[in-house]
């Protein structure tokens, strides 16, 4: 069987300054896995996401690959139908929960407004969804929330939300990125069990974009580690902890503070990895002019 | 015993509920520190943690008094600052120093590194103590002609530090000063104030959400929740046996990274 | 390899130089009227009136853009209506600001009482009509150069207090002012070294809009025979003169109007373009 999203050798530059954002990403994600896409700031891992839902800013361009979604080819496609398929079949989970609510309409209807213009379902219908969806995100008096204001609930709620939205047309895929770092921490646990349990049982592949590996040990299936937008190592979570092939990733992994042994944390990606890496991305650049 | 630094006791603050406020009459007051007591030793490294609401940002911008407290008594040194003037603090500002979390906006996006660092110190870019400061954090000397958004998040931080420990205080504040940096910028960020507090024996009070960041660094650790201090132990014991169901939760939620560990 | 922010930073040269070039060029048109216009701006002449630009047929030699219905030098009452402009532009724009930006910025930064005061009195400002306003000063002042300068100020201040209270309010929250507060920094200093320097960007992109407002202003005043004697060439009067005989001479009207429209455009295009270049944010 082949993966419900897969991305092949995917490369992205700035319109303007021709700076590298992707170089040549391999992804495959097959319905309910559950992905980490993991690195440093300006990794590029967020590009990845919005590459595959088609919310690139103007000034990222697509230089070659494809996406498939579905076996669709997703660069190929008429922007309309593109459009569509992608409306249709995935969903977004945001990092900031106090900004991807509209401050000055009802919960209700921002949940339900999907599924009523894009997927044509009825008010009653997706009104009726929307209620179960929150009761499933564990909101306390779903009746009473969907006629709320964002303001009127904390920012653990308003995630909630923002999941409940994005499971309820039930999408084959779901990007999330960051969707915790906002969140404390006791909050940020609750939330992301939550997910995966959604997630397991709707069976939905998801894209999930984080800089931290802790998070990506407790949800994660597989991961794939970027730097400077190439993806340095792809593996299982259980092999990458158990220990991580790349020497880049390996110090990231050992960058990542454990509060169960004080002793081993804090130690920073040191020069030597940083230059290797970067002269393997030189060479890989090189390599990649030379054919193109 | 050490001598304490700073003597907190009894610290109340409360504001007005300007969301709950009646048409007429006064709004209600929204309680934010509800007496609160600890002293910070000399020397000492002190961890304040809790989650959002806790309180522990108001409870540190009382310590350094950008805010003035409703209750309860702040002894910095042996003197009362709980209700002191910006005039008769400006001669003690120099003596406590804070960083600030948000990088990008504690330095003045329209000053150069240099002028930022050299301002408090009333001196000039070139002084020496600009110098000696970026040199102390790790910075090339170069560095004090550039602008905050020229530098990197991590590099923005060390320019907090730098800024701090010019002043040679006897207290620094940092108030969350990680939490936005990639892990190696973090561990970075971490060792450098490590360093920092040994060889100029400075006294810190590490203000932050997440407890794995602090179990290096601070000798104490307060837990701070809905304004109280739940639980005030030693970093070692707090880690391996902490005595509030608070405490033992935020434990519980670092996501160690690790999967054989469950959740 | 490409490099695209190279591009943008061309344009905006190019729109800072060529806006610096005309206003430049008005400027010199300004100081040394006297000694380049071809003829007497006032001298009157009814045997050459309308008489059209020099390269139309029936015209005459030294009166280049032509003459108005009392056969006054277009070109001459141009060059000597630009001293007019340019001194309304600086002389009001710059009072405004200062006037407007420093009331603006007590208020921002002290609140209080003071921020009461200023926001009260700018309410009550702005619901005055601005042309009746403009008018009903003008007649209490009397007409001259001195009254319509005093009129801008009078009315414009508030553009520039809401603006600057407003960037104040949101630069004062930010954690550098409270970095400030902690140096030890007395309040006067942390609003001139600190928050100033933020604002000011604000204020040079307000104050070039404003002098090419000014500049309107004049006209629009000039053009209702309130700015200064009727004799005197200004842009706004030759406008008002030549909309009479719009049909017999156009270039009475077209010719201080492009004049009017390029120098607003390039005040507009000097805030922008000195914003790129000299703001160390954007630069």
């Amino acid at each position: 069987m082949t993966a419900f999203l897969q991305i092949r050798n995917l490369s992205a530059r700035l319109r303007n300054t021709g700076h590298r954002l992707l170089r040549s990403v391999d992804i495959d994600l097959p319905a309910g896995v559950v992905r980490g896409l993991v690195g440093e700031s300006g990794a590029g891992k967020s590009m990845i996401g919005k590459a595959v839902l088609g919310v690139l800013p103007a000034s990222v361009e697509i230089v070659e690959g494809e996406i498939f979604l579905d076996g669709h080819d997703l660069l190929r496609m008429k922007p309309a139908e593109r459009r569509r398929l992608i409306g249709a079949s995935t969903a977004l989970i945001p990092q900031d929960p106090l900004t991807a609510l509209n401050p000055s309409r009802r919960i209700g209807p921002q949940i339900t407004d999907r599924l009523v213009d894009i997927l044509g379902w009825t008010k009653e219908r997706a009104r009726a969804r929307a209620l179960e969806l929150l009761g499933e995100v564990r909101i306390p008096e779903p009746e009473r929330v969907v006629r709320l204001y964002p303001h009127e609930l904390s920012g653990g709620m308003r995630q909630r939300v923002l999941i409940a939205s994005a499971f309820a047309a039930e999408p084959k895929l779901i990007v999330a990125d960051e969707p915790t770092t906002a969140l404390d921490v006791t909050v940020q646990k609750q939330i992301l069990r939550l997910i995966s349990e959604l997630q397991a049982r709707h069976g939905t592949a998801l894209l999930f974009v984080t800089h931290d590996l802790g998070v990506v040990s407790k949800i994660c299936d597989s991961l794939s580690v970027l730097y400077a937008g190439k993806v340095v190592e792809d593996t299982t979570v259980d092999a990458f902890f158990a220990a991580p092939r790349h020497p880049y990733s390996a110090a990231l992994l050992a960058a990542t503070p454990r509060h169960n042994d004080p002793a081993s944390s804090l130690r920073p990606v040191p020069r030597d990895v940083l230059d290797a890496v970067a002269a393997e991305i030189a060479a890989a650049d090189a390599a990649w002019s030379r054919h193109g | 015993m050490a001598e304490a630094l700073f003597q907190i006791s009894g610290l109340r603050l409360d504001v007005p509920d300007m969301a709950r406020k009646p048409l007429f009459g006064p709004a209600p007051r929204l309680e934010i520190l509800k007496g609160i007591s600890f002293d910070i030793p000399r020397g000492a490294v002190l961890g304040i943690v809790g989650g959002s609401g806790s309180g522990k940002t108001t409870l540190g911008r009382a310590l350094v008094r950008l805010i003035e407290p409703t209750g309860g008594e702040i002894l910095f040194d042996g003197q009362d600052i709980t209700h002191l003037p910006d005039g008769r603090l400006r001669g003690l500002r120099r003596r406590i120093q804070m960083i600030f979390q948000d990088p990008m906006s504690s330095l003045n996006p329209r000053l150069t590194v240099g002028r930022i660092i050299a301002a408090p110190l009333c001196a000039r870019t070139g002084d020496a103590r600009v110098a000696e400061a970026l040199d102390q954090v790790g910075l090339p000397k170069a560095f004090a002609a550039r602008y905050p958004h020229e530098l990197s998040g991590g590099q923005r931080q060390r320019v907090g530090i730098a800024r701090a420990i010019a002043m040679r205080p006897d207290f620094i504040l940092a108030d969350e000063i990680v939490s936005g940096l990639d892990v190696s910028s973090q561990a970075q960020v971490l060792n450098l104030l490590e360093q920092l507090v040994k060889e100029l024996g400075l006294t810190l009070a590490f203000i932050s959400h997440d407890l794995s960041v602090i179990s290096r660094l601070c000798g104490r650790v307060i837990v701070l929740q809905g304004g109280r201090i739940v639980e005030d132990a030693p970093t070692r014991q707090l880690f391996e046996a902490p005595s509030h169901p608070y405490t033992r939760e935020l434990l519980d939620a670092i996501p160690v990274p690790d999967p054989s560990i469950r959740w | 390899m490409l490099d695209g922010r190279g591009a943008i930073k061309r344009r905006a040269g190019a729109r800072l130089w060529l806006s610096a070039l005309w206003l430049g060029f008005v400027a010199l048109c300004a100081i040394f009227a006297p000694l380049i216009s071809p003829q007497d701006p006032l001298a009157q002449d009814l045997m050459l009136g309308r008489l059209p630009p020099a390269w139309m047929a029936g015209s005459e030699p030294g009166f280049w853009l032509g003459t108005d219905s009392l056969g006054r030098d277009v070109l001459s009452r141009m060059i000597f209506g630009a001293r007019v402009a340019l001194t309304v532009a600086l002389l009001a724009g710059v009072v405004t600001c200062l006037v407007g930006s420093a009331l603006g910025l007590v208020a921002g930064f002290y609140r209080g009482w003071a921020d009461r005061i200023v926001g009260r009195l700018v309410d009550i400002w702005m619901a005055f009509p601005p042309v009746l306003f403009a008018i009903l000063l003008i007649a209490v002042l009397g007409t001259g150069l001195t009254s319509v300068i005093i009129a801008i100020v009078v009315i414009d201040w508030t553009r520039f207090c809401r603006v600057v209270r407003a960037e104040t309010l949101n630069q004062s929250q930010m954690d550098y002012v409270q970095s400030a507060r902690i140096a030890g920094f007395t309040r006067l200093r942390t609003l001139l070294s600190e928050i100033l320097p933020n604002v000011l960007p604000t204020m040079v992109a307000l104050l070039t809009l404003e002098m090419g407002i000014a500049v309107i202003v004049e006209a629009i005043l000039s053009f209702v025979n309130l700015s200064i004697s009727t004799d005197a060439p200004t842009w706004g009067g030759m406008i008002a003169e030549g909309r009479l005989a719009i049909h017999q001479a156009w270039w009475v009207l077209v010719f201080p109007l492009v004049a009017l429209f390029l120098t607003v455009l390039s005040f507009a295009q000097l805030g922008d373009g000195l914003r790129e270049r000299f703001d160390p944010v954007l630069r």
